[in-house]
């Protein structure tokens, strides 16, 4: 039902958009408001789900799933939710500054034991990272292989 | 009456609007800072707004539930960039499909790497047992990682500092590191990149197009749910050693 809702926000915007296209350029501004009550909704019922089956994942994350579903069964992208997803994710390192802020918090742990933790987090980081792209890269070359 | 200095101190410091300004002003300062040193990794933005961020609440003795009343809109715009990613996931889609093994076997060796590989350095390091569970799910996002901690008996708040250090160490490593091994396509680089360093990672693989922020934020999140099935699994594994 909801998803539905989030639907017929995105294809309602996307019949606007392409109605307004021929008053040229202002025409892609106005519909960041549907978009992003798009996502809001979804989150918001990615929220409700999360709590209702006690799912270990976050709500987002489900509203994540939840758009794919969308996108999928409407067959593409709408222009503005496209627009507005851009300008978000641009702006992701933003976001996540007050949470990351929260690192003061722990300036006094960090001095107890900051070695194991500090090696730990950076050492630990480098030979993920590392693994997980060589693993993929040698997968993928032996698939292509003939 | 105008109030003097410290009246304005006080009117400022006890408006939430004061500290969303000081959140928005430092990402500005710490991304022209980046952009004029030529996106130098050191510099990441991230680690350059907290930095300011931080010194400000150092200075002016501010605690940071204080601050994060005021710049909890900002972060509350989280959750609708997380719903967002959809739109790369979905644009790129036809490129995964080509290669759902390959991709299952990275996430795998990625997830199980992540656990095994903080867990066995903090313990080499000295890190005492409630340090070790709560090393365990640092590359994955804040929400799932403190879940996951909480669960196991391990401390929330270091996981969330841990998480905050694995995304940035990964953010700053990124480029070089991906560059030593050899790691040319974008879509590896992007999957790598966000299967180790959660959203902070993905944040940074923005510039290096959108196939890359497809590819990190499928690694985001489909570590976050093999990480949740995993730690439980292997930390009872290696807890009993």
């Amino acid at each position: 039902m909801a998803i539905e809702t989030a639907l017929s926000t995105g294809y309602g915007q996307r019949a606007r958009t392409t109605s307004r296209t021929t008053t040229a350029g202002r025409a892609k501004q106005p519909s960041m408001v549907p978009a992003l009550a798009a996502l809001v909704v979804l989150e918001l019922v990615g929220e409700l789900i999360v709590r209702i089956f006690a799912l270990p994942v976050p709500g987002p994350v489900v509203g994540l799933v939840l758009l794919y579903v969308a996108f999928t069964v409407h067959g593409s992208v709408p222009d503005g939710l496209r627009a507005t997803g851009n300008v978000l994710l641009q702006h992701l390192m933003l976001f996540l500054v007050p949470a990351t802020t929260g690192l003061m918090m722990h300036f006094r742990r960090l001095g107890d034991e900051w070695l194991p933790i500090v090696l730990a987090a950076v050492g630990g980081t480098a030979v993920t990272m590392a693994l997980t792209a060589l693993t993929l890269r040698l997968f993928l070359g032996r698939r292509r292989a003939p | 009456m105008i109030p003097g200095v410290d009246g304005l101190w006080t009117i400022l410091q006890t408006s939430p609007l004061f500290w969303l300004a000081v959140t928005l002003v430092a990402y500005q300062v710490a991304y022209a800072i980046y952009l004029r040193a030529g996106r130098h990794p050191l510099l990441n933005p991230v680690l350059v707004s907290i930095g300011l961020i931080i010194s400000v609440l150092l200075a002016t003795r501010t605690p940071y539930p204080t601050y994060f009343d005021g710049a909890r809109l900002v972060h509350f715009l989280i959750g609708p960039a997380t719903v967002a990613m959809a739109v790369p996931l979905y644009t790129h889609s036809e490129r995964f499909k080509h290669m759902l093994l390959p991709l299952a076997g990275a996430l795998l060796v990625g997830s199980v790497t992540a656990i095994v590989s903080a867990v066995a350095i903090g313990w080499t390091f000295g890190a005492s047992p409630d340090t070790l569970l709560s090393l365990a799910p640092k590359s994955t996002t804040m929400p799932i990682a403190m879940g996951i901690t909480e669960k196991i008996g391990g401390s929330p708040s270091l996981t969330s500092l841990m998480v905050t250090l694995t995304g940035i160490s990964g953010a700053i490593m990124a480029g070089w590191l991906l560059k030593l091994v050899r790691i040319d396509d974008v879509a590896t680089r992007g999957f790598a990149i966000g299967v180790t360093a959660h959203a902070i990672g993905t944040a940074y693989t923005f510039q290096l197009g959108e196939v890359a922020v497809a590819f990190a934020a499928l690694g985001m999140g489909l570590n976050g749910v093999l990480t949740t099935i995993l730690v439980p699994v292997l930390m009872r594994l290696l807890m009993s050693h």
